[in-house]
């Protein structure tokens, strides 16, 4: 026997050491949550490199901001010339579209629309890996004392980096999208085909999960769904650059990832997210006789039975003048067809003198107008002239 | 590149002071973790492979190569995203076959260390898959592409960075 201990003893002790080491990895694994059993000792270890990490950080930033505003200035009065040409050129690119969204927002409400919003980030600065070369993942300067939580969102204006995995006292541990284990929602911003983002061997990302038959181009958007409860939907993830058939009837959709991840320096950690209807952003919520009001025809300008001040211009779209109007069935807002009128028609509409929320009812009837309702002639059928003459009112929100 | 076979009483044991044996573990560490995000061709290098490598074959003992490997892997492991014990195991196996290996071997020359730490790259990285996939049930997937690409790039890096380590060792 001792001869056996001795002759083989090295073996008997890397054995031993080789045993010990897959019981403590049995234990975390069959816990699931490794996060809890090995918390102390990874903070010991984080804590040890981190702060020379963060010294480094700060002198290679003061150096960089020395350099940059004191130092290299060169061409600065161009460049700046140039960008308030781009915002010149820009804000009346904004007016345009943020009439569209204005619009888009009116009709999601009355969808009775639900999205996710960003409604609080925490900036943080990227101080180090996992120093792993077979793992993505980064370690930033923030962590439970700023309120970072586990399975935040980590993104950058470019798109998603990926997500916070641990959270220590001043630092944390984001997985990035392209670690092997990572996963994200993610759909095609045209096809709105869905699928799995996963990262590779080669530190790249795929998109998983579509199947072959579908057409995806090069070149093609790639957007977070948002089915992985994480990051909210519709944030940039990348860009297809190349499609070819893999596995089991999926396509291997590579992409690009919008943010540079191999030069991360400051990101955004997503703290907060709500779940709300959009708003308008004019005059805060929009009410439903605006909504109303501009699908209807237009107005004759001084119509007999307008009582108050209500402006014939828009339909009485201000909702001072606001009445209450019979109630009388209801009907969905998108079923009132003002171009199905019959010419002398009488279209009346209510004006409520408070927002109306969504899921309100509105109403469609052929009652005859009650006081205090703006009535007007409704122009000569444009479609389905069959259709009786609806006058559309607004039922009363209290 | 002779990789010439050695007797025991030709072999010349070396030993390192406390701060080396302490501090470049550390610093391999502290520079494998702050360097990728700086220079990312710097993700391809294993720098803490390379001082258990250096470390075992230095030192010529089995027992004390497993434990150095095991306790870089256990800390490096600390710093990653998975569970903790897959480098361990993955440097363990390394650091005893690279300190059984300089006990038979001659591997001070340029040639030999390429080699040798080109092996033990991919025997690294062997384990490491073998332990991710069918003990944690990590979806890991080999590209042999990368693993050929970091086992030459580390080899090169090593044979460099052994010369300038050798500089630390003290004879027994």
């Amino acid at each position: 026997m001792d001869f056996l201990l001795g002759r083989y003893r090295n073996l008997i002790i890397l054995v031993g050491v080789l045993f010990l080491q897959v019981l403590g990895l049995a234990v975390q694994v069959k816990r699931s949550g490794d996060a809890e059993n090995t918390r102390l000792i990874r903070i010991w270890a984080v804590d040890a490199i981190t702060p020379m990490e963060r010294v480094l950080i700060w002198a290679q930033n003061g150096t960089r901001g020395i350099w940059r505003n004191y130092c290299y200035l060169r061409g600065v009065r161009a460049e700046n010339r140039d960008l308030k040409q781009q915002v010149e050129q820009m804000r009346l690119q904004e007016v345009r579209l943020s009439e569209d969204a204005e619009q888009a927002h009116r009709l999601q409400q009355l969808l009775g629309f639900r999205e996710q919003y960003i409604s609080k980030t925490v900036a943080a600065q990227v101080i180090g890996s996992s120093a792993s070369d077979l793992s993505r993942s980064i370690y930033i300067d923030k962590g439970s004392n700023d309120k970072i939580a586990p399975d935040m969102a980590v993104i950058t204006a470019g798109g998603i980096v990926g997500k916070v995995l641990r959270v220590f006292p001043s630092t944390s541990l984001v997985l990035m999208i392209n670690d092997q284990s990572s996963g994200v929602g993610a759909m095609l911003e045209k096809s709105r085909l869905q699928g799995v983002l996963r990262g590779t061997a080669d530190g790249e990302v795929t998109l998983e999960r579509v199947m072959s038959d579908e057409q995806v181009a090069p070149g093609e958007t790639v957007l977070s769904s948002g089915g992985d409860q994480i990051f909210p939907k519709g944030l940039p993830v990348g860009t297809v650059t190349a499609v070819r058939p893999g596995k089991e009837m999926f396509l291997n959709i590579k992409v690009k990832p919008s943010a540079d991840l191999s030069r991360l320096e400051e990101v955004l950690v997503v703290t907060e997210k709500q779940e709300q209807s959009p708003v308008a952003d004019t005059g805060g919520r929009a009410r439903a006789a605006d909504i109303l009001a501009e699908r209807l025809p237009s107005v004759p300008d001084k119509p007999d039975a307008v009582v108050g001040s209500a402006e014939a211009t828009g339909a009485g779209t201000k909702p001072d003048t606001a009445g209450h109007a019979a109630d009388s069935g209801s009907a969905n807002p998108g079923s009132a067809n003002p171009g199905s009128a019959s010419p002398g028609a009488t279209v009346s509409v209510a004006m409520p003198q408070q927002a109306v929320k969504t899921g309100d009812a509105v109403s469609v009837s052929a009652a005859p107008a009650k006081p205090k309702t703006l009535q007007a002639k409704a122009p000569p059928p444009q479609s389905n002239p069959s259709n009786p003459q609806p006058a559309v009112t607004q039922d009363d929100p209290h | 590149m002779p990789i010439t076979y050695t007797s025991g009483e030709q072999i010349e044991v070396y030993r390192f002071s406390i701060p080396v044996t302490v501090g470049v573990p550390l610093l391999a560490l502290f520079v494998q973790a702050f360097l990728p995000r700086r220079i990312e061709a710097f993700s391809y290098i294993d720098l803490p492979l390379l001082v258990t490598i250096f470390f075992a074959m230095a030192r010529r003992s089995p027992i004390a190569g497993l434990f150095t490997g095991a306790a870089i892997g256990l800390a490096q492991d600390m710093l990653g995203p998975y569970p903790i014990g897959i480098y361990g195991i993955a440097k363990t196996v390394v650091g005893f076959g690279a300190s059984s290996l300089g006990a038979k071997l001659d591997v001070e020359n340029v040639g030999a260390r390429f080699l040798v730490t080109l092996a033990f790259y991919l025997v690294h990285a062997g384990v490491y898959f073998w332990v991710a996939r069918f003990m944690v049930d990590l979806t890991l997937h080999w590209s042999w592409s990368r693993g050929m690409l970091a086992g030459v790039a580390n080899a090169i890096l090593g044979v460099g960075l052994y010369h300038l380590l050798d500089k630390l060792k003290q004879r027994t």
